[in-house]
């Protein structure tokens, strides 16, 4: 290549060029590296848990046998919590996201209260487990022997284990309350809908951002009143992209151990819940409980099993998103 | 007269064609750029004017849909050829963007960044002080050179990026309407600073404003869409002569027609 | 004229509606902020309780250095928080250490170099890693990565490994958050207008060039605060490390001993069932409380740095 008389510049190409080439593979490595740890986890899990995967798992309760261990109460208690959180969050985070995209005004207060989302969104799942066993699970003592509250109500409240308030709301032997929740189904879905509740607002918010204003445009110069046009045709809209969210966000709050151990899930349940007001437990705990018992079938054989039965239901629920997703989704 | 020719040509494009994918952008251009003088490109939008000045410094490589035919001779070797690395080619061959695109680094910092990766040996300073006043803007910042160089207006950073060009010590500039998003008087000054570096480089300008293109050039191209393709944009080199003669007495219909505004 | 009758507008009642449904969603839209208000009154409230103890002093909790709160002796010298602090922060460091270089990698590979074919392809893979549940990185924790830590510095080097230790920890850890990394550095580093890197190229720079020189630090604040949101999940990252670390509060850099650290305690507390109002019941909300005052600290840094970030490209 023709160089410049008298050039200054010592364009040391095959160097450069050189420093390219090494850079562009330490680059791929570093995505390769992610690539075979997930590779290593998945053989790993195989290797040390096929064999375990039998009707026994899904049959039975937790046991001091490995042989006769089995999931059944993690799996149900599980799939009844993330129903209930679910139930509670939805209603919830879509309440809240339609005011802050539908309604609410610019002034400090939305202001404010997109920061406090945003910063709630990144509060570590420990902390809301706290926040659950202080307000849910104890709340905050309320309803012990000692606190003003009983005394100045003059409440009859028991004691021991399952201390605290007991009635049946209108008399009705089905509708009972316990005050506090304490380790109940009933505390753990709250806390859990607490620790979901910032992503299906942020999530809900786009789905509803994305519908376009023509639309809302049309529906008011129709006469429609604000509520009509959110609900009638807004929501309905959005809701693929907000079902979506949220089946997301469940599917996180799945593999959420912290919050419910602090809660009081346990790990020895020998029963299926059948209230809100049992005690339960999680496909997460159980498999923790596995990994720190001694033997090595619960340690390395069951807890790699429970996990591939575990991991087999969250990729159900994300495929389940993925695909609403893509069935619902209008294109505009 | 060839060997004349080829004393005097720095850049020569023969039978040239670009296409994006499967849309062709233009067709077969031949041109022969002589030295330390003004090139302007004209013609209407959508021809294939800067793809056509992108060829000239392999800008664009760096579009992976883009396939170039044809070849491209600077000071007699073939650009396209296979032994030729594209970034030595860009260090003489220098480019100036129609938005002004100074890096988010002092002025400082933005002139010395070509002679930096090309491993300049020379004083930098006096580099970027040389710059800087081929570029007109010295004057105007000498006192600071620490200052970003996005603090500056418009037309600053405009002839910051010239100056930017310029420190690498091209032979030729190519400047893809450069002016188009300054105002008049920034621009007047853009133009007065092409008829000074003329003398020491070649410009080779693509432009949209007819009466910046006939006042600052020597030669003029005129690309237009090839009216043998009906449904397809594809641009071809209607005509290419002295600047006066384009604008007093064009040899071709449609580029009287164009510079007559009677389309474009 | 007739007079129009089939329109009727909207009802008293409707209006009263539609003011009644507004006074809803406005009470779910500032629901947030109680749920914040209750997080702060939970474990402050807990917390007072904890350091109005007379066995509990506040000075020595945050320079003590012996964390032994299960000790017979109950006394303000076994209610030092640094063991748990150090633990909790040598474990995000060296996680970091993985997390940030890999991330960063991966990112500008994804953004500088990968056509459409190949982002479809690694994209999915972090994507699978950011969702999987950190339980399982614990599991495979001990299941794969502590034996071969153990292989290599037992046997290679003879240096001892405690069966938990915070490099185990660490490493899950870095590769956990390596997505969280490489997200967010990719979209700042596509922020980055195409015409600085056209400059560049222009100039005669290489492809490396122009990523290491230009577009790298035209992006820097945007990957700045990726690399503090990392490091903030770390902090507060439970399960994973609660297996691999173990549980032996001790104030050491070496990372081939069991640490403790802060949510790992939380945890082990929780599991032997401490009843309200005992001191170790308490104690879990002051270690709650650093908690959540490091992460929030460390999430709101982050976020400043990208808003200013997101301040130079719109």
């Amino acid at each position: 290549m023709n160089n410049n008389h008298q050039s200054d510049f010592r364009e040391n190409l095959k160097n450069r060029h050189t420093i390219g080439k090494w850079f562009y593979i330490i680059l791929l490595a570093c995505l390769l590296v992610g690539l075979l740890m997930l590779t290593a986890l998945i053989i790993d899990l195989a290797v040390e848990g096929h064999a375990w995967i039998r009707p026994e798992l899904f049959s039975n309760y937790h046991s001091r046998k490995p042989e006769q261990a089995g999931m059944k109460s993690a799996i149900i208690g599980s799939l009844i919590v993330m129903a209930l959180t679910g139930l509670f969050s939805f209603p919830l985070g879509i309440g809240a996201a339609i005011y802050l995209e539908e309604y609410a005004k610019k002034n400090w207060l939305t202001n404010f209260i997109n920061i406090n989302i945003n910063n709630l969104a990144g509060v570590p799942s420990i902390v809301y487990g706290m926040l659950g066993l202080a307000v849910f699970g104890r709340m905050f003592g309320l309803f012990s022997t000692d606190s003003w509250l009983v005394k100045l109500l003059h409440l009859k409240v028991g004691e021991g284990t399952l201390s605290g308030l007991q009635f049946n709301l209108f008399g009705i032997s089905w509708l009972e309350i316990h005050l506090p929740f304490h380790k109940s189904l009933l505390a753990g879905a709250l806390t859990m809908t607490l620790l979901i509740l910032p992503v299906v607002i942020i999530s809900s918010r786009e789905a509803i951002r994305s519908v376009p204003n023509t639309i809302r445009e049309a529906a008011f110069g129709l006469g429609a009143t604000k509520w009509q046009v959110v609900s009638k045709q807004v929501v309905p809209i959005a809701m693929p992209g907000i079902i979506t969210g949220i089946i997301l966000s469940l599917s996180r709050a799945i593999g959420e151990t912290a919050p419910l151990i602090i809660m009081g899930a346990f790990t020895y349940v020998p029963f299926l819940p059948k209230s809100i007001w049992d005690q339960f437990t999680v496909m997460p705990i159980q498999i923790y409980n596995w990994i720190t018992l001694p033997q090595t079938e619960f340690r390395v054989n069951l807890a790699a099993a429970g996990i591939l039965v575990f991991l087999a239901i969250l990729l159900t629920f994300n495929a389940i998103a993925v695909l609403l997703r893509k069935k619902l989704e209008i294109k505009w | 007269m060839k060997e004349e020719l080829s004393n005097s040509t720095i850049i020569s494009a023969k039978n040239l064609s670009v296409s994006y994918g499967s849309q062709e952008a233009f067709h077969g251009i031949t041109l022969d750029i002589p030295r330390n003088k003004i090139v302007a490109i004209i013609g209407p939008s959508g021809c294939g004017k800067s793809t056509l000045i992108r060829c000239f410094n392999r800008m664009n490589d760096l579009v992976p849909s883009a396939k170039v035919s044809g070849d491209v001779f600077y000071n007699g070797q073939n650009i396209y050829g296979p032994n030729v690395d594209a970034v030595q080619v860009r260090r003489q061959i220098g480019m100036v963007f129609q938005k002004p695109n100074p890096f988010p680094k002092s002025i400082y910092e933005n002139i010395s960044f070509g002679a930096k990766v090309n491993n300049y040996q020379g004083n930098m300073d006096e580099l970027v002080e040389k710059s800087l006043k081929q570029a007109a803007l010295w004057d105007e910042v000498k006192d600071d050179l620490t200052k970003s160089g996005l603090a500056l207006s418009g037309g600053q950073q405009q002839r910051l990026c010239i100056a930017r060009a310029l420190a690498t010590e091209p032979e030729v500039i190519l400047m893809d309407e450069p002016a188009s998003a300054l105002d008049p008087i920034a621009t007047l000054k853009i133009e007065e600073l092409m008829q000074e570096l003329k003398e020491q480089y070649t410009i080779i300008i693509v432009t949209h404003n007819m009466q910046q293109a006939s006042r600052a050039s020597d030669l003029t191209a005129f690309i237009s869409l090839d009216r043998t393709r009906v449904d397809d944009r594809v641009g071809v080199l209607v005509e290419y002569d002295l600047t006066e003669k384009i604008f007093i007495k064009p040899a071709e219909k449609e580029t009287e027609d164009y510079i007559s505004g009677r389309f474009g | 004229m007739k007079k129009s009758s089939t329109f009727l507008g909207h009802s008293k009642k409707e209006i009263n509606r539609e003011k009644i449904i507004s006074a809803i969603l406005f009470l779910c839209g500032v629901f947030s902020v109680l749920v914040t208000i209750g997080i702060i009154v939970s474990l402050f409230s807990e917390t007072i309780g904890f350091f109005s103890r007379p066995e509990v002093s506040l000075l020595k909790f945050f320079t003590g250095t012996t964390w032994r709160p299960l000790a017979s002796k109950v006394s303000p010298d076994n209610f030092g928080v640094l063991p748990l602090i150090t633990g909790t922060l040598l474990i995000a460091f060296l996680s970091a250490i993985i997390s940030v270089p890999l991330g960063l990698g991966s990112a500008i590979f994804l953004s500088e170099y990968a056509s459409e074919r190949i982002r479809d392809i690694f994209k999915p893979v972090l994507e699978i890693l950011a969702g999987i549940p950190s339980i399982v990185y614990g599991y495979f924790a001990i299941s794969f990565i502590t034996p071969i830590i153990r292989k290599v510095f037992e046997n290679w080097f003879g240096v001892e490994v405690s069966f938990f230790n915070a490099l185990s920890a660490s490493i899950v850890l870095g590769i956990m958050i390596i997505p969280t990394v490489a997200s967010i550095s990719e979209d700042a580093l596509r922020a980055v207008p195409r015409s600085l890197r056209e400059a560049g190229y222009s100039l005669g720079a290489t492809r490396f060039e122009v990523i290491t020189k230009i577009v790298v630090p035209a992006a820097l604040s945007g990957i700045t605060a990726a690399f503090i949101l990392a490091f903030s999940r770390a902090v507060g990252e439970t399960m994973a490390v609660t297996i691999a670390a173990g549980s032996t509060p001790q104030i050491t850099l070496n990372p081939l001993k069991s640490v403790q650290t802060m949510t790992a305690f939380i945890v082990q507390v929780s599991f032997g069932d401490a009843p309200s109002g005992t001191i170790n019941g308490q104690s879990i909300f002051a270690v709650g409380a650093t908690l959540f005052v490091m992460t929030f600290g460390m999430n709101v840094i982050s976020d400043l740095v990208m808003k200013k970030f997101r301040e130079e490209y719109e």
